[in-house]
This record gives structure tokens, sequence and C-alpha cells, in this order.
């Protein structure tokens, strides 16, 4: 996972309450066995005509939106499905970074673990971030993950972030392996806990494993 | 820990391994449930790290989203989408290479993961239970805590059967009361929804109680358990009891003679202590909720089947406002408009939600008054293998098949446009489902979700229509 500190780049405002994960990549272009190349599915029904052709009203298709590397958004920013192939389009597309109000659980972990910020910012905040980088020319920002600042040119908003979440973010580090180092207290609790899995070896042999 | 304990907490202290500091812990998974869409990238990783699977016993994995729901004898090779195809033969290969159990396509137990895992006794009281679908929250239906993962934690689990995790916030939804003729847990569900949102249980893990879930049985028990996560929620939960060992007992997976009586009395303990504090109350008037059907495309947009499409011109928050034009635009309806006699092309029972035998049952009895109406494709999809059996016991089948719905083998289907059964763009479905999102079942396609029996009612009076009214 590459570890994010710092990032500069276009915020594209979505203005669009509860962003569900089939709305930022439809069940279709789920039918993969590898993470990447999503990029193209990202938010397909907003970024396309039914047609086909670029729809050109569309945020992510104007300039100098189309390069976003940071999106703006509201409310429960993510909730549904818990398909990590919505934050791989988005990765894949280029955005590092969703400021919103408030994320869906599961998105927001599926976030974290793939080098994504999801920054929570205040619902009037937010609102102002977005209001700042609906102008083109004040489209760029920076998110400063070690100081936890968003820096627009006319100020710096600061924002709250779970110290195990920044660290992780920041030093991109492998958690199964640092999961694996608690090998023996894992397999403490297994040997106290014999009884859960003494009836399973049955439901291998009714489905004939 | 000392002092009242909510079920949640109980559940959690029991399988809390290891104290990774920040208020992260490792927390311990008994069950894991696996698919086809959320797990091959995952065994890839595991694969590229040199790792291996370290409970095969404790994993379970069965192919459902992608699958045709027809010619199913034919198994594999009847998946006409290629990349279909691929992802269930990855399953296979996966399942295979790491001796993890496997439910056959063409198999006696295929099914739903939500459906058939319960079936086979893998979901029990008290165990932790996850998989990379958001809807593992049915499973909380049996006092287990279960919640759906990314595929990066579908690896981790694989690697060390654990999680890390923090403790979620508690949510309390006691429904009192008894549900009137008609009203089933769905609308109770949709009710919640729609009272509190769809992020109001964000952070939080629900505890549903009271008179109405006490007299539910099982499959209405993992329909409000289901629909959690529409609330946000990551879990849901209800104490076993009675009912609970009742339908647990004589399942494959399921401690038997002596042991289940010493099973039973210790599951009976897994219950909210008297004074256990919840960070969040909210309280339903079980008699007050009527069948309930959805309006827009988040599952929030819903009201009573006597209600009317609500008008964003009445809506004074901008944000609001502009979400509800976005949703009336594309469900294609007018604000003042009655639900009622609102017409559809498609009735879909099935999915997660809503394909148990129970479900098919009160559907079955809506069919039996009429049939599909001129213009309407419905559908009946079973679970699993297992509800299609006992379905054709039971002549369900014939009952639907002489009312004009089509009679499906087990899988998603049309909940998701993942396999051939799908919405064509601009159609309208009456749904038993549990999204309503743009595009959910199919590009274009337009659902309305509600029960099984008023699924059943539409489908008969071609509009949606009050169940109440028919039978």
């Amino acid at each position: 996972m590459q570890p994010f500190l710092t990032l500069t780049g276009i915020a594209a405002p979505l203005p669009i309450a509860n962003v569900d994960t089939d709305m930022i990549l439809p069940a279709r272009f789920l039918k993969t066995i590898s993470r990447t190349g999503l990029g193209e599915g990202l938010l397909h029904a907003l970024r396309f005509a039914p047609g086909g052709g670029e729809n050109p009203d569309f945020i992510l298709n104007r300039d100098p939106w189309r390069g976003a590397s940071i999106l703006v958004a509201l409310d429960n920013f993510g909730c549904g499905s818990s398909r990590e192939h919505a934050p791989w389009a988005l990765l894949d597309y280029g955005i590092r970074c969703i400021v919103a109000p408030d994320f869906a659980d599961i998105f927001f972990g599926n976030c974290l673990k793939n080098g994504i910020l999801p920054v929570k910012l205040e619902g009037c905040k937010a609102q102002q971030l977005m209001d700042i980088v609906s102008r083109p020319e004040d489209a760029e920002i920076t998110i400063d993950l070690e100081r936890r600042l968003v820096l627009t040119r006319y100020g710096q908003i600061a924002f709250r972030i779970d110290a195990a979440h920044r660290e992780r973010l920041m030093t991109g580090a492998d958690e199964i392996g640092l999961s694996l180092r608690h090998a023996d207290a894992i397999a403490d609790h297994e040997r106290r806990n014999m009884a859960n899995a003494a009836t399973v070896h049955r439901i291998a042999a009714a489905l004939g494993a | 820990m000392t002092g009242a304990r909510t079920l949640y907490r109980k559940v959690w202290d029991a399988h809390a391994v290891a104290d990774l500091g920040g208020g992260e812990w490792l927390l311990y998974i008994d069950r894991h449930l696996i698919y086809e869409v959320t797990s091959p990238q995952a065994f890839e990783g595991l694969r590229a790290a040199g790792r291996s699977v370290r409970r095969p016993d404790l994993s379970f994995a069965v192919a459902d989203h992608n699958v045709p729901t027809e010619f199913r004898a034919g198994g594999l090779a009847a998946i006409r989408d290629q990349d279909s195809r691929l992802q269930v033969a990855a399953l296979e290969a996966n399942a295979r290479e790491f001796a993890i159990p496997y439910a056959a396509l063409a198999g006696p137990h295929h099914g739903i993961v939500h459906v058939t895992a319960p079936e086979l006794g893998l979901t029990l009281p008290g165990l932790t239970i996850v998989c990379g679908d958001s809807h593992t929250s049915t499973h909380g239906a049996f006092g287990a805590l279960a919640f759906g993962i990314g595929t990066s934690e579908v690896e981790h689990v694989l690697a060390t059967q654990t999680l890390v995790q923090k403790p979620s916030r508690t949510m309390f939804v006691d429904i009192r009361g008894a549900l009137g003729r008609g009203v089933s847990s769905k609308d109770v569900a949709l009710a919640l929804i729609g009272q509190i949102g769809t992020s109001g249980g964000t952070g939080h893990v629900i505890e549903f109680a009271g008179e109405a879930v006490a007299a539910m049985d099982m499959a209405a028990r993992m329909t409000l358990c289901n629909m959690a996560i529409e609330a946000g929620a990551r879990a849901g939960m209800i104490a076993p009891d009675e009912t609970t060992f009742r339908w647990l007992k004589g399942r494959p997976g399921v401690p038997d003679g002596e042991d289940f009586m010493i099973e039973c009395a210790r599951w009976a303990e897994l219950r909210s202590d008297p004074g256990a504090v919840y960070d969040t109350m909210v309280t339903l008037d079980a008699a007050a909720i009527e069948p309930m059907v959805t309006w827009g495309t988040s599952p929030e947009a819903v009201t009573t089947i006597h209600g009317i499409v609500p008008d964003p011109a009445q809506e004074p928050d901008t944000a609001r406002r502009a979400q509800m034009e976005r949703m009336l635009a594309y469900m294609d309806i007018e604000p003042g408009r009655p639900l009622a006699g609102l017409p559809i092309d498609a009735a879909f029972i099935g999915s997660c939600t809503n394909s148990r035998i129970e479900d098919l049952r009160a559907a079955a009895a809506v069919a039996r008054t009429g049939t599909v109406a001129n213009g309407v494709r419905a559908l009946v999809v079973p679970g699993s293998a297992a509800v299609k059996r006992q379905a054709e016991e039971e002549g369900l089948d014939a009952i639907f098949r002489a009312a004009g719905f089509e009679w499906r083998d087990a899988g998603c289907s049309m909940c998701l446009g993942l396999n051939p059964d799908r919405l064509r763009p601009g159609e309208r479905c009456a749904s038993t489902s549990n999204r309503n999102f743009e595009g959910r079942q199919g590009p274009g396609g337009r659902t309305h979700l509600m029960s099984p029996a008023m699924v059943a009612a539409a489908a008969v009076a071609g509009c949606l229509t009050d169940v109440r009214t028919i039978s």
C-alpha cells in the first residue's frame, strides 16, 4: 500500500448525498478477479450518457476537475455494498482522498486499507470547501495528513483522524503482517475455545468435502 | 469487564484476542463465509505474500451473486457469461487449493450464502461471523456478531482468523406490541429506516428486542437483521431464545444430544444484562406499522402503501431537496402521486432478505388468489436449493407457476445486476430485495422495496397495492 503523507491536487465537488457503492462502481464491473483497471467504471452512470459517450456536464468531465485526485462529497458517502472494488476504482482513476461530513462504516475501512484518506469534516466546513473547489481557479488544494490540515488558498481547515488510522496510512503498513505477530495469542484463544470448531467437520461431511 | 453488559459486548469480550492499543483489538472470527465476487483478490494476495489459510475448517465457500437462476444442473458450464464463469471457477479452484468446504453449484446445499449457511448450522448464537458482503448482518438473528467486510479484510481473516476492530457504539431498537395483519418484519425494517435514516445506525451495532421481535420466526428475524445495514449499522443482533434453539436443532453444524442441551443453556445467557447501557435508544410501535413501499433510490425514501410521493418544494434543506429531485427524476414519478396504483413492469421475490420458505409461503398465499397481471414479468427465486425442495414439497411452486410466476433456481438473482436476471432500462419493479439504489437491479431500472406478500399483491394487481385488501 502506497503511504499517504501529503497530497496536492484538484478537488472535485460531488454534491450528492448518500453516494452508494453501486453508484461509485456498478455491479457489472465487479466481474473481475483483479484489483486493477476498475477506473473506467468509476461513477459510470454519472460520467457517461446512456448511449456511451461522455456526459459533458458531469464535473469529472470538465476542466480542471477531469484530473481530480480529491473528491468533496456530502453525507453518508460510500453506503451500501461492502465491495472494495469501489475504493479500487477510485484509486485506479487517481482519487486518493475523499472529504465528506460522514462516511458509511465499511467503505471508510476499505479506503484505509487502500491508502485512500477519508477526511471527515463537519457539514458547514465541508460545504465551505465544496464552494471553494467549485471555482476552477481554486480547485487545487493540499491535504496534509501529518499536520491534519486541508489547505486552500483562503486558509486552512483542521480535521481530526484516529491516531491508528493516520499512522497506518502514513506508513502504508502491512496489517496482516502486524496481526500475525500475535499468532501466540490467537493460538491460545483457539485452545481455550475448542468447542467452537467441534461440529464444523460435519458440515464439510454434509458438503461431501 | 464487569457490570451490566449488552449482548454485543458479551460476544465481543469472548472474542477479543489482543489489545492493539488506541482502542483497537484483534477480534477472533469463528466463521468466515466466502463467495465469488469479493474473494479472488484476497486469495491472490495470500498467494503473493506466500501465506496460507489459517483455519479452512472455519471457512465456507459458495457462489451466489453471479450464478444464473436457470439450467442449474449444467453447473459451471451453464454459466454463459465468460467473466461470471471465470469468477465462479476461481472460487472453486481457491476452495480446492486451500481445502475450504465448498457448496457445489449443482449440489443440494447450494444457495445464497446468507440463506444456506444458517441452514447448515454454520450460524450459531454467540459466534463471530464475517463475509465480504454487507448483508452478513443477517446472521445476527441468532445472537451472533456478524458483519460485512471488504476484500482486504477477507484476506486478513484468511491469513489470521482475526480482524482489527474497535468496539462499536450500540443502539437498542425496542419494537413494542404486535404487528398487524399483513405486516411483516420487512415492513418493520423499512419503517425503522424511514425513522432513523440510512446513516442513523452508522458506527452502531443494533440490538432488536420487544414483543414484536419475540413473536417473529427465524426467517422474519433474519430479514430484520439483514436490513440493519440499510440503516447504516454494521450489524443487527437478536438475543437467542426457544425459537432460535428449535430452529437450530438437528442441523449438521449444530451439536446434538446432550451437547445440544449444554449449548442451549450457554446460549440462553446470551442476552443483555438488566441495566446494560446503550448509546442510542429507539422505540417503534408495532401496531402502528403498515405495509411499506419505497418511492426513491435510498431505502430511507419510504412511506406506507397509502402514502404519497413527497414534494421536494416542501423540503427546506437545499441538499435534501436536490437529492429528492434527483430521486424523483430517476424514478419517473411526480410529487403528490399516491404510491398505490403505480403500475409495475416486473416483480421480484427473492434475495438474502426475503427468499426463505416463510417468505415464499407468504407470497404464495397471495399468488393463489389470482394471476400475474398482463405485461408484468414476475420471478420467484428461492434462497437455496433446500428452500426450493421444501417449497416444491409444499406445492408452492405449482401455485406460483399456475399464477404466472417464473420459478427459478437459487441465487442472488435480480437483487443486483451481476447475473442474467436484471431490469431493462426504465422498467419499474416491485422487489423484496434490500436496495433501491440507481441501477441496482440493472442500469436504468427502478426499484420499489417491499415485503414478499406486497410484491405478490403488486404482481397480481399490476400495480403497487395494499396486500390487506387482497387476502
